[in-house]
């Protein structure tokens, strides 16, 4: 088997002492970082950016594959051992999880989150394996027509999916498009939206875009309304998993990979839908066995599912942002922003221009996974310390780091001014309810649409039919259109019958 | 996702959508107005105006809107986490110490060097944030600065700029 073959030089070369020493330092960062409230991963990845700098490309993006499930881990264990969880992807878990926790349960639902993450993560994985060369294959035959209409239509679907008004999610993304054109114009070098400043005809770093909007912007909306009360934090011991655990978590674990992973891999938001339909799917299921009266009280069924679902899709964002070059989640486009740094270029060429680099980063992947069980679920009780840190050195330290992070991109002080810009936008974003994802995914995408909207246009001299001429391109057409106008016409249909269908399954 | 706000009648209009309606609308025409600026080259049918119109069109579209959704009751959902309170007004005092104490690094940092505004940064940011045990974050602060700017030096191979500690690190 090719793939296996190829899976394995991976191995050979991610398993190094070197490299596994970053892969180990990437791990403990990771969920340092991550089990920090108020840090999710996409954050953690962020503020992490300019350790790897020193690096070649292939340990940090080691690192940075350590950095990413460290960071999901320890978000998981935030929202168990706290009763409010960060971030929309670990809701389902916080329901369940701090329920168990208060019932003395803690060691359990940390564990059963701890070995449902791996299990997920390492399926998941193995299949973006066997997935990504296949769907790369067939990606190098895309033209720029249909690039560009599957672009879109990551866009639109990810502005219009989530959250809860789809005008915020259009207005996230045409913020980022705007950000998107300050610099040189790429064929003409003309500059635009720079307003006569030097600094910006290079563009925005985009480390210093990321850190702005989720670190500053995170740091001084929550200053704005910081929590006077602390906020009771559950004491753990050694995670562990009884015989009866083991027995009710181990289908969950599989059921919430499968929805998982193909969620992870659609541009439709990541996480939050599959975590979801897990919660939901362990509930009916366990209603069928008589046994829901646990469900709200602490079942395990309920930290199982969900968590193994958010790995699951984890992993699967993997296979657009290998194969199509294309990001589906905040986290996605700064891997993606990491890759351009060491001259990667994104797109369906990723895959055969830098085929080793892709297989170390998923063998690595693998590597990062077991790492972290072997090396967290020991330390679960040091972890959870961290969630009673003094509020306020947490968020001066999160402040001090990112400006670290975006002075060292150039060591300039306009870069500071640039940062503190855009933790401007991001306390804004915050306080207006407009999603964060389509505003970074209109970032880093809006250049790349351009250049494939002005090439396919090139080929037709300028007639607009030149972003048609592909059969591919009318049927993603099609989608965008049906992504645009179903969902209103479904609600519509729907809400007569059932009036307050969707908020009654979260309490 | 479900989220109790306590007034559930729509009658309530948020002002500051408006704000944020003109001002998206502005950086639309803007986009519109600067892209007008550009010149396309011969044999280049497309040229670098046509990305930045449709953009800025889109933009002055959805501040449009946003102000219509606006007017009709249309609220938005703050965001939540871990450590907000929502049930509370703002605080704009911590927020603007804040913001002063980054504006301060950011004119200071070139002069003094990293190592010393980075120190003042996090005392001065926990002292924003309500620490009452300054001395203990100045030298938290300090070890932080100091020890970045080493792990910056010696381990990644970038020399932050040592400011008045020049020689001294």
């Amino acid at each position: 088997m090719d793939t296996l073959n190829l899976l394995l030089d991976g191995f050979a070369s991610a398993l190094t002492l070197e490299n596994l020493m970053y892969a180990s330092i990437g791990v403990l960062l990771g969920t340092f970082v991550g089990v920090l409230p108020g840090i999710g991963p996409a954050m953690a990845l962020a503020l992490l950016l300019p350790v790897t700098y020193g690096l070649d490309a292939t340990q940090s993006l080691i690192m940075f594959a350590g950095l990413y499930y460290g960071g999901m881990y320890g978000g998981s264990t935030t929202s168990i051992l706290l009763n409010t969880p960060g971030e929309s992807a670990s809701v389902m878990t916080a329901i369940e999880g701090n329920k168990m926790a208060r019932k003395g349960r803690a060691a359990q639902a940390l564990a059963t989150a701890a070995v449902g993450s791996f299990i997920a993560g390492t399926i998941g994985t193995l299949l973006v394996a066997f997935f990504t060369p296949g769907i790369a294959r067939w990606a190098v035959e895309i033209g720029a027509p249909s690039y560009f209409a599957i672009m879109l239509l990551a866009m639109v679907l990810v502005s219009s999916v989530l959250g809860a008004s789809k005008l915020r999610g259009f207005i996230g993304l045409a913020i980022g498009l705007t950000i998107g054109l300050i610099g040189l114009d790429a064929s003409t070098a003309q500059a635009r939206l720079t307003g006569g400043l030097l600094e910006l005809a290079d563009g925005i770093d985009i480390v210093v875009v990321a850190v702005g909007v989720f670190a500053i912007g995170e740091a001084l909306w929550t200053a704005a309304h910081l929590r006077r009360r602390p906020l009771d934090v559950i004491p753990v011991g050694q995670p562990f998993m009884g015989r009866e655990d083991w027995g009710r978590s181990w289908a969950p674990w599989l059921r919430g990979t499968a929805l998982g992973f193909p969620f992870g891999a659609l541009p439709a938001g990541g996480a939050e839908t599959p975590t979801f339909l897990s919660y939901i799917t362990e509930r009916r299921l366990a209603r069928r066995h008589g046994r829901d009266d646990e469900f709200g009280e602490g079942a395990i069924e309920g930290v199982a599912g969900p968590e193994a679902a958010n790995n699951a899709s984890a992993a699967g964002m993997f296979v657009p942002l290998l194969a199509l070059g294309l990001p589906v989640t905040a986290t996605a486009s700064i891997l993606l922003a990491a890759m351009q740094k060491y001259g990667i270029v994104p797109g369906p060429t990723l895959m055969t221009d830098q085929p080793e680099l892709i297989w170390t980063l998923l063998a690595s992947l693998l590597i990062g996974n077991t790492l972290l069980l072997v090396i967290n679920l020991p330390l679960a009780p040091m972890w959870a310390k961290l969630l009673r840190i003094p509020r306020p050195q947490l968020y001066a330290g999160i402040l001090f780091f990112a400006c670290l992070g975006a002075y060292s991109v150039g060591q300039s002080s306009f870069d500071l001014a640039v940062l503190l810009a855009f933790g401007g936008l991001g306390f804004a974003i915050r306080r207006f309810g407009i999603p964060v994802l389509p505003l970074i995914l209109g970032v880093i995408l809006g250049p790349l649409m351009e250049v494939k909207m002005r090439e396919a246009l090139d080929l037709s001299d300028g007639e607009v039919s030149g972003l048609f001429d592909e059969p591919l391109a009318i049927f993603v057409y099609v989608l965008v259109v049906l992504a645009l106008v179903l969902p209103p016409v479904i609600a519509r249909a729907r809400r007569p019958a059932h009036p307050t269908h969707h908020k009654q399954e979260v309490p | 996702m479900s989220r109790p706000d306590g007034e559930t009648q729509a009658e309530q209009v948020d002002r500051a959508q408006y704000g944020l309606a003109a001002v998206l609308a502005l950086v639309g025409l803007y986009t519109i107005i600067d892209a007008r600026g550009l010149n396309v080259g011969f044999g280049d049918p497309i040229g670098p105006r046509v990305f930045p119109y449709v953009i800025g069109s889109l933009m002055v579209v959805l501040a449009v809107l946003l102000a219509v959704a606006t007017a009709r009751g249309d609220l938005p959902q703050a965001e939540e986490g871990e450590d907000v309170d929502l049930t509370s007004p703002p605080d704009w005092l911590t927020v603007a110490k804040l913001v002063a104490i980054l504006v301060l690094n950011l004119l200071l940092v070139n002069l003094l060097g990293w190592a010393v505004t980075g120190g003042l940064l996090f005392a001065g940011c926990a002292w924003a944030l309500g620490s009452r045990t300054l001395l203990r974050d100045l030298v938290v602060g300090v070890v932080l600065a100091v020890g970045s700017w080493y792990f910056f030096y010696v381990g990644l191979g970038v020399p932050l700029a040592p400011g008045v500690l020049d020689g001294i690190l």
